[in-house]
């Protein structure tokens, strides 16, 4: 069976194989629970008249039952929830996750050599280290949440949390706002790439370095970009720096989505999203562009060289 | 002999219904169902309105529906398979100031894409 994607019963790290061991637990312990109500119910339809069990059934049922089997879980629960990871920042990979609405700003630092790359949309972990993630919010309540790996966190406008994450399985999964936090709650996915450590180095590398000059023609696209003053929103490292509102857009086309697992990257979807977010994700901040055919072709021939 | 005069008499209604139903939408020999995924596949949606088509909810460029009734490609050539073909694979040799981009789509996927679209009546 090909793992699932996005899935609570698939973990693929050691805390969330701790959490489905425990929601397991949980669904086996309640079924138990059930299928006694049931026979006590057929018992009381069928028992014969006149013998009462009620004293007898509301002291065992609701009180020497529940305590010691509450008191175990309890007790049970406590130790699991001590075996989970704790936030650890003192990885040699750190990486600060920020939620907009509604996308994911995601920022590099490599302790070792100080390599600083920005992302979005995309996360990317070496298979078997640990990664220390801070979370934070640009804006409303959000959360982490990426289920083959860990539970989820809260990020919160204003303060800071910590999440250690490791993968054990090279893979792709996704993670998921959790947070309720506007119309396109839905439409905010996260990208979760686990791969072998030689090239996650490469990968930080090439991320962390501006981007290319590029050919003649995507000179132009580059003249487009900003004629259009996309760089007010959008930074592409070493062309035009500064804009922050939206997405770090200097590797955009190694990425496999736009627009936050809106659409999977294509020259199709590039046109689109440019000349009229708004008509694949209503609501996003992005503004509709209304660029000369020309000036759009010339800017997607650039964007599609950004890899 | 009534009953013959009466069949003559009726001959041309019959004959009628032996026209095709539209004279317009130039019979495609592509697959449309194949069509119907690779317009998915190639995102035609994220600027089209496509119905029945995945996520097709784009309104950058025309919206598709009843493009079998349509009489011009792009308002500039008519309506038919061979235009519809070459316009998809490669919009841009027909009409250089189009927003449409060359996606590389080639003549086989473009037919199966066209049969579809002459589906939508």
């Amino acid at each position: 069976m090909t793992p699932a994607l996005q899935s609570v019963l698939s973990p693929m790290g050691p805390d969330a194989v701790l959490l489905s061991r425990f929601s397991w637990l949980l669904f086996a312990a309640g079924t138990l629970i059930f299928a006694a109500v049931v026979l006590l119910v057929l018992a009381s339809i069928f028992r014969k008249r006149g013998k009462s069990w009620s004293r007898r059934l509301v002291l065992g049922g609701g009180l020497v039952l529940p305590l010691p089997l509450l008191a175990a879980l309890m007790g049970w629960s406590g130790w699991q929830a001590s075996q989970l990871t704790w936030p650890f920042s003192g990885t040699r990979i750190q990486v600060t996750v920020t939620a907009h609405m509604w996308w994911w700003e995601v920022r590099y630092r490599d302790t070792a050599t100080g390599r600083e790359a920005v992302l979005a949309n995309e996360l990317r972990l070496p298979v078997g280290e640990r990664v220390y993630i801070a979370l934070a919010s640009a804006d409303v309540l959000h959360a982490f949440w990426v289920p083959s790996l860990a539970g989820k966190v809260d990020m919160v406008p204003g303060r800071l949390h910590g999440l250690t994450l490791r993968a054990d399985t090279p893979g792709r999964y996704r993670g998921q706002c959790a947070e309720y936090c506007g119309t396109q709650h839905a439409a905010m996915a996260l990208d979760v790439l686990a791969v072998a450590p030689r090239d996650f180095d490469r990968w930080l590398e090439h991320q962390a370095a501006p981007a290319s000059p590029g050919s003649a023609s995507a000179a132009r696209g580059r003249a487009a970009f900003f004629a259009a003053r996309c760089n007010a929103c959008h930074t592409v490292r070493g062309v035009g720096e500064g804009g922050a509102l939206g997405p770090d857009l200097t590797h955009i086309a190694s990425r496999s989505h736009i627009g936050a697992g809106v659409l999977p990257l294509s020259r199709a979807a590039l046109i689109g999203w440019v000349s009229d977010p708004q008509a694949a994700k209503p609501g996003a901040r992005m503004p509709p562009s209304r660029l000369p055919p020309e000036d759009l072709q010339a800017l997607a021939d650039w964007l599609e060289t950004l890899r | 002999m009534a009953d013959v005069g009466l069949a003559a008499l009726l001959l041309p209604l019959v004959l009628c219904a032996c026209q095709p139903r539209k004279p317009y939408p130039p019979a495609g020999d592509g697959n449309a169902l194949r069509g119907k995924a690779l317009l998915a596949q190639f995102q035609c949606g994220s600027c089209h309105h496509i119905p029945d088509v995945e996520s097709a909810r784009g309104k950058a460029g025309p919206s598709l529906a009843q493009f079998g009734l349509r009489s011009y490609i792009a308002g500039r050539w008519p309506n038919q398979q061979d235009n519809l073909v070459r316009w998809i694979s490669a919009p841009r040799d027909m009409d250089p100031t189009t927003m449409m981009p060359d996606m590389g789509v080639s003549a086989d996927d473009a037919r199966h894409m066209a049969a579809y679209l002459y589906t939508l009546e």
